[in-house]
């Protein structure tokens, strides 16, 4: 038995993709296996690790607890979709980098994404507000001081460019 | 983790969404935000042969807040289910109006989940330690429930049984939650709320959680107040004889105290892997502590603010 298969039309950074998906793919699925792009991370793959975060219609969200299906018509941007348009990190990933804010990288895509999001709408966030908005993410490795360094650092950034 | 095979419709009202309820009965489970249901899917502990996807009808994302204060009688603030709670939390005449439901939903997962999880998906998911759920139960909001047949009200203190079970019917979709909003205390007494909890990370399910709501004069008297705690009972448990009691009566350390063991003695929490019944006891007794306080200081820097005003 074959399983029915549903038209989808998701603009994905920029440019409009559209695919035949089964009801249960999920979004973080759609994405690495039938785009290719595996920047988003699948972790726990029932929304507690926050890895396979994306912003859908601006707003980030779990791509894993999202169906394919659901995003039909929506505008999804992915850590693919944040580098600079000639394809070098853009101000937040550079300062992941200076801040020496990943190890593994596993949770890198998802943090960045959840950081980018913050930053969108408060610029200069207090060291309380970024551990929230970065609270729905794990990261096994660093122990978060540098995370949140590096939130800081690209905030200070972006900020000095805006008044120099 | 992958969900076992369904088939999805993504109706265009609601009528037609209790219509497919009701055509494929207890094989179909409605979708909004998805942020307990996809997960339970994953888990295979959820395998509907039909998922209904009311996320985008128009006709559950209502927001109808009482124009004023109410003066002599409590107001109600209307929330469709599929409001999600980011909005909620963002909207100004909810802050104003249900400040209650305001300080709940800084307790709800996290930003992502927030932006998807609605305010009617997480009542209707029954977990008993559902921030949501305690605020509608302590408050005494009615829900509304609509089927083919038509509409049916239902108040949150009777709607939840059992862990992840409710009295909702499989052909039946939650359309609104009605909040009641205090009427005007008069201008020489204030409201006051808290709402705090206790979980191994922030935004995970919580151990306990305890709010509470009053009205306090400038006495110190206690005129009314309201209480409840999660993760507890098999319900989110409002626990109005206490409330009762409190009022008419200063809210001081004793009456705290002595409210807090009243308290632990209704609910009859499980221990688990994370935590033992004893220490869900003794979390429920500083939790009620702590939020009958800190709803106490609310009102009364209220009233300070207004006579200094």
């Amino acid at each position: 038995m074959s399983e029915q298969l549903y038209p989808v039309s998701i603009e994905v950074n920029g440019t409009l993709r559209e695919a035949q998906v089964t009801a249960r793919l999920t979004l973080v699925d759609f994405l690495r296996d039938t785009l290719r792009l595996t920047g988003t991370h699948a972790g726990c793959e029932h929304g507690i690790c926050g890895a396979c975060s994306v912003l859908l219609d601006g707003e980030p969200v779990r791509s894993c607890l999202i169906y394919a299906v659901q995003a039909d018509g929506c505008k999804l941007t992915t850590i693919e979709g944040l580098a600079l348009p000639d394809g070098t990190p853009g101000a937040l990933q550079d300062a992941f980098c200076e801040t020496h804010a990943l190890q593994c990288g596993y949770c890198t895509p998802g943090m960045i994404v959840a950081a980018h999001a913050l930053l969108e709408t408060n610029p200069a966030p207090d060291e309380r507000a970024i551990r929230e908005a970065i609270g729905g993410n794990l990261c096994r490795c660093t122990g978060y001081q540098q995370i949140v360094d590096a939130i800081k650092h690209a905030a200070e950034k972006r900020n000095g460019e805006g008044t120099a | 983790m992958k969900a076992a095979p369904f088939e999805y419709a993504r109706p265009a009202t609601l009528a037609e969404a209790c219509s497919l309820l009701a055509a494929h009965g207890p094989d179909a489970k409605l979708i909004a935000g998805g942020q307990s249901l996809v997960p339970m899917m994953a888990m295979r502990l959820a395998r509907p042969a039909w998922l209904i996807d009311i996320s985008r009808l128009a006709e559950l994302q209502r927001i109808a807040a009482p124009a004023d204060l109410p003066v002599d009688e409590d107001g109600h603030f209307v929330v469709g289910a599929g409001v999600r709670q980011c909005v909620m939390e963002r909207d100004p005449l909810a802050r104003a109006s249900l400040p209650l439901l305001a300080r709940a939903l800084r307790w709800v997962g996290h930003v992502q989940t927030r932006n998807r999880g609605t305010i009617g998906g997480s009542i209707v998911h029954g977990d008993v330690s559902a921030e949501i759920a305690l605020v509608a139960c302590v408050l005494d909001a009615t829900l509304e429930l609509r089927d083919t047949a038509g509409v049916t009200e239902v108040p949150a203190r009777e709607f939840f049984l059992a862990p992840m079970i409710t009295s909702i019917a499989p052909e039946q979709c939650l359309t609104e939650i009605r909040f009641p909003v205090w009427r005007d205390p008069g201008k020489h007494a204030a409201h006051g709320c808290a709402f705090d909890e206790v979980s191994v990370r922030h935004g995970d399910f919580a151990l306990v959680s305890a709010c509470a709501q009053v009205v306090v004069d400038a006495d110190g008297r206690c005129l009314r107040a309201e209480l409840g705690i999660g993760g507890a009972a098999p319900v989110p448990l409002a626990l109005p004889e206490l409330g009762a009691q409190l009022a008419g009566n200063r809210l001081d350390e004793q009456a705290i105290t002595a409210a807090a063991d009243a308290a632990v003695g209704l609910i009859d929490p499980e221990g688990d892997l994370h935590a033992t019944a004893d220490y869900r006891r003794h979390l429920a007794r500083v939790l009620v502590q702590r939020v009958l306080r800190e709803a106490k200081e609310d009102a009364t820097r209220k009233l300070i603010r207004e006579q200094m005003g």
